[in-house]
């Protein structure tokens, strides 16, 4: 995936300084690619548990459960799973897992199918102020 | 050519007209009252609750006040003639369900009817609210709520500091603050209510000082304590909104319990490093913080802005957005982020929205407000059981 930001669009040469350099990018202008990666989806990671993923805010992984998408990303990432997880397999009661934008505990938790394509949001309870 | 006479007979032959009476119980069935006297006029006695729109000004603003063309409308003057022209207006205008008041307001004071001297803004409050009193969502009505209104914050800190400062600015009457702490140097890199001078001040002085300098129109109300079971109840009391900036989950699960309990809603913002998250529990319409958030994290999971940090400018944008979405509840315009969780990455610079719904295993809400029982809140944060209601 690598030119692509994270809507899915191919950068320009001339913004490349503008955006981050640790990634090559293509020079055909703003074409929309097609995904290819079977039943990916892209996992937003809060800033609470970034140092799981050195830094990244986005992870693509496979799967097409709430549980295979975090068993993916567990595998990827070691970490996520204790912290999201409790010992009988079911989401945390501190931790809100989004599909797109409807929460998990309101659909069929860990089994909520996730369509290919969608975004996993995982939204961390935080009460700075 | 029609002289006066005739043109206000033809008028009056073309409209309805009701009787006095008649006008207070269309009402008390919930018509809209509308008065199209003079500004000096209204000042010195109007009907309680009546729209007020001059009859020069009648045509460019009834759109924007009164909406829906088939509302019942009760138009009144002074005596009867400048509303009956103002109904045959307003019946051109698309509204269908419009009478005059025969004998006006004059008649209605005389015979004993509500009446009062309205709340009118002072020249100087029309100078300074001027940019309000030209948004029609917002207008005189507006600034009037605005200045009626009593808000509560929780903490002048990150969060509390931006909105306190357009809360005040927007000219809500009544600012309630909350905070036991002293200001510190390391506090200034975001709480922008404070300053060098205020340095080892309690923040709540130091709130007031900086929005009295601000707005003298509002009236700052502080609580240098400790919120706590023993008082949070008292204290919340008759506030029409709260905005919470506190930086722990306990407080701010006692605040919900308490704040269901009372049916006030509260203005929710928390921030950590470059996030920020912003939403309106309303126990009345939609969902609360045990609703979304059944329990707190463990306090390893979740380091507080002390312990972790956060972008100085962040709580900037969370909490001018907590204000926008208290000022939007006290005028009652506009969709409020009821049911609605608002995150903001600063450094991908994306909001994103996600939907909150009721839980109905949680039974601390507003049809058991009687049955709530406040208290301190520890660990895991579990309200106290139901009680049967106090007698």
């Amino acid at each position: 995936m690598a030119g692509l930001n994270r809507r899915g669009w191919e950068l320009s040469e001339p913004l490349k300084v503008l955006y981050r350099t640790d990634v090559a990018y293509d020079s055909t202008p703003n074409t929309r690619v097609t995904k290819d990666t079977p039943m990916s989806v892209s996992i937003r990671i809060p800033t609470t548990l970034r140092t799981l993923t050195a830094g990244s805010s986005s992870v693509t992984v496979e799967g097409s459960t709430v549980a295979e998408v975090l068993s993916s990303l567990e595998a990827a990432h070691p970490g996520f799973q204790e912290r999201l997880i409790d010992e009988n397999g079911a989401l945390r009661r501190f931790v809100n897992v989004f599909v797109s934008d409807d929460d998990v505990r309101f659909l069929d938790g860990m089994e909520t199918p996730v369509p290919d394509g969608a975004e996993v949001s995982i939204i961390p309870a935080v009460a700075g102020g | 050519m029609a002289n006066f006479r005739e043109l206000l007979t033809a008028t009056k032959s073309e409209i309805q007209e009701v009787s006095t009476a008649e006008a207070e119980s269309l009402r008390a069935d919930g018509a809209v009252v509308l008065d199209v006297r003079e500004a000096d006029e209204f000042e010195q006695g109007s009907i309680p609750g009546a729209v007020f729109i001059p009859r020069g000004h009648l045509e460019a603003q009834i759109e924007s006040r009164v909406g829906e063309k088939s509302t019942k409308i009760v138009v009144h003057c002074a005596g009867g003639v400048r509303s009956a022209f103002a109904a045959k207006t307003l019946g051109e205008l698309g509204y269908s369900d419009v009478v005059s008041m025969a004998g006006g307001f004059n008649k209605w004071k005389d015979e004993g009817r509500d009446w009062s001297t309205p709340a009118v803004l002072t020249p100087e409050q029309r100078n300074r609210y001027q940019r309000h009193l030209l948004v029609p969502e917002i207008g005189d009505e507006g600034q009037l709520k605005l200045l009626g209104a009593k808000v509560l914050l929780l903490g002048a800190g990150g969060l509390g500091s931006p909105a306190a400062l357009y809360l005040a600015a927007a000219g809500v009457g009544t600012l309630g603050i909350i905070d036991m702490d002293v200001v510190d140097e390391s506090n200034l890199q975001r709480q922008i209510l404070h300053n060098m001078d205020r340095i080892g001040d309690r923040k709540v002085d130091s709130a007031k000082k900086t929005l009295t300098a601000l707005n003298p129109d509002v009236n700052v109300v502080t609580y240098d304590r400790r919120l706590d079971a023993s008082n949070i109840e008292e204290i919340i009391a008759g506030y029409d909104v709260i905005v919470d900036g506190a930086d722990n989950f306990p407080v701010r699960y006692m605040l919900n319990d308490a704040s269901v309990k009372a049916g006030i809603p509260v203005v929710h913002g928390s921030i950590f490093r470059f996030e920020g998250q912003v939403t309106v529990f309303h126990p009345l319409s939609g969902p609360t913080y045990r609703d979304m958030l059944p329990e707190p994290p463990p306090p390893e999971m979740a380091p507080s802005c002390a312990e972790a940090g956060v972008l100085g400018a962040l709580p900037g944008i969370i909490g001018t957005i907590q204000a926008v979405e208290t000022v939007k509840l006290i005028l009652g315009i506009g969709s409020p982020l009821v049911g609605r969780y608002l995150t903001f990455d600063a450094l991908d610079m994306e909001f994103r929205e996600f939907k909150i719904r009721i839980d109905p295993t949680n039974e601390i809400t507003y049809a058991n407000r009687d049955r709530i029982q406040v208290v301190e809140l520890e660990g895991h944060c579990m309200p106290a059981p139901l009680v049967a209601p106090a007698r």
